[in-house]
């Protein structure tokens, strides 16, 4: 193994961990904002997927044109699923975890379901874009270009975020109704609207990473799965509701997974991230940097 | 102002207030005490939207607002300052100021009722990048009546303002409402600390156990032989 295999992998792993901490992102923040876990992340992931491939395959739209229009439709299916779904799970008098659980994995099912019957089982792919298969050398070391722009989306995105939540007054609504969702009609705003645009929000991150995906991945009806699982590790590597432990935990994930891969047969890859999971749940169980 | 219409709330079948009438004029003070437990909190709550009254009205300037939730009352000019605070602890005292004015769009709607806050609790302005948590409990006190001031109200309702808090402190913050009610607001106060209270108060009403007890003009109750007797304990 040369010294160059290993920073391309790294390099490699550490564009994938961006965008793996974009496809999460969405997650933290909608976990950290109402302490709900959407089990239907993974969908959303694939219903961006799939409707970057329809735009792409009925009206010739690059997938990095239509990322924002993309982006702009999860928003209203994540306010939507919200107001019509989630906000009455919330309101159960009992067995509220179980009722929260069901309801987001409930919609998974569902969301696969539909993509079945519509957009058959058949493996779709966006097969030419201005993204496409390309590569550029840097030094010596051969980066895709689409990991290299969902990267760039990535880190454009987290920045947003920050200003966004820091700087803006919706922003701070967001953080008040993350400390306490009940103290906020004191101030007179109303908490499920926080919480609309907060799902829509969140959607819309994961809506931006999908459409990217859409370039370098096929499409398919279960596609959400395997992301989702490692968006679920991203989060909790990071801290259960941190934004930024999003982004790091996802750093972390991609640069794991490429190690790992480095070392052990390719079909193992996935193995690295779960122990490196493990050992952060033994040591530290709120997450890199949790504050719980 | 504020027209309270044998209004009943009830927790889980359990009656905490039982057909409570009270009037608030425009100006007024107005001093709700009573023993723990007597529905004083409730009352409050029932006004501001936090519970819904099983029966009864609340209209403010004619309007009916029982029902309504509670975010469009505040809106509507009642500020209600709960007795645990609730204070959004990990934010600076800045920002809880900031988001009391959220409502408002320009920024001299927003700046405005900041003159006054710091002027009644000018510590708050040495405090202002600090967590709303670090700060002691008539500080907190102080921050929440700022929060509720900042949404411009016309009615300020005050739970317990006492709770918790050094009696230096306490005497400043009865001074605070008087201020308050000087610069054009309007102010209902629950209280157990039923003498400072009815000091300041033009009006008071006792609750026992869910009931009106007794109603009238501060000096008139602060006068009344079984309220000494029972309540002030002289």
């Amino acid at each position: 193994m040369t010294a160059e295999t290993i920073i391309q992998s790294l390099a490699s792993g550490l564009l994938m961990g961006l965008l793996y901490g974009l496809i999460a992102v969405g997650l933290a923040l909608i976990f950290g904002l109402m302490d709900v876990v959407n089990f239907a992340h993974g969908e959303f992931l694939m219903i961006a997927m799939y409707a970057t491939f329809f735009l792409f395959a009925f009206f010739a739209v690059d997938p990095l044109l239509s990322a924002p229009l993309v982006a702009a439709a999860l928003f209203l299916f994540g306010a939507v699923v919200y107001l019509l779904i989630v906000r009455f799970a919330v309101r159960a008098k009992a067995n509220a975890g179980m009722v929260q659980i069901f309801s987001t994995f409930g919609l998974a099912i569902v969301m696969r379901g539909v993509a079945q019957f519509f957009f058959t089982p058949d493996y779709r792919s966006v097969t030419h874009s201005w993204l496409g298969g390309r590569t550029v050398s840097l030094g010596g070391i051969f980066l895709p270009v689409p990991q290299l722009a969902g990267a760039m989306v990535a880190i454009a995105a987290f920045v947003g975020l920050y200003f966004f939540i820091n700087r803006t007054d919706f922003g701070r609504a967001l953080e008040a109704t993350r400390e306490d969702a009940g103290a906020v009609a004191l101030v007179g705003i109303d908490k499920n609207r926080v919480f609309a645009l907060g799902w829509g929000l969140g959607a819309a991150l994961v809506g931006l990473a999908g459409a990217i995906m859409a370039t370098f991945f096929y499409i398919y009806p279960d596609v959400g799965a395997s992301f989702a699982l490692i968006a679920y590790v991203t989060v909790a590597l990071g801290g259960f509701g941190s934004v930024f432990g999003a982004f790091a935990g996802g750093i972390i994930v991609g640069l794991v997974e490429a190690t790992t891969a480095l070392i052990l047969p390719p079909s193992l890859k996935s193995v690295g991230i779960y122990a490196v999971y493990l050992l952060v749940v033994f040591i530290r169980p709120r997450g890199l940097f949790g504050s719980i | 102002m504020l027209s309270v219409h044998e209004v009943t709330t009830a927790y889980q079948g359990l009656v905490a207030i039982s057909a409570v009438s009270i009037e608030v004029e425009k100006g007024e003070i107005v001093c709700v005490a009573g023993a723990n437990g007597a529905g004083k909190s409730t009352l409050l709550k029932s006004i501001a939207g936090a519970e819904r009254p099983r029966s009864g009205t609340v209209m403010l300037d004619g309007a009916r607002i029982d029902g309504m939730a509670q975010h469009v009352i505040t809106a509507r000019g009642i500020a209600y300052v709960p007795e645990n605070r609730r204070l959004f602890p990990r934010l600076s005292v800045r920002d809880n100021l900031r988001l009391g004015s959220y409502m408002f769009r320009s920024e001299g709607d927003r700046d405005q009722p900041l003159a006054l806050v710091f002027k009644l609790f000018p510590r708050l302005s040495e405090r202002l990048e600090q967590r709303a948590e670090t700060l002691s409990g008539g500080e907190q006190q102080m921050l929440a009546i700022g929060r509720a001031l900042m949404t411009r109200p016309r009615l300020l309702m005050l739970d317990e303002p006492s709770q918790g808090i050094m009696p230096k402190l306490v005497d400043e913050i009865f001074a605070a409402v008087k201020r308050i009610r000087d610069a054009g607001m309007t102010v209902l106060i629950v209280e157990q600390r039923m003498a400072e209270c009815l000091d300041i108060a033009d009006r008071a009403y006792i609750l026992q156990t869910g009931r009106l007890l007794l109603q009238g003009p501060a000096a008139e109750i602060r006068t009344n032989p079984d309220v000494r007797k029972a309540y002030l304990g002289l």
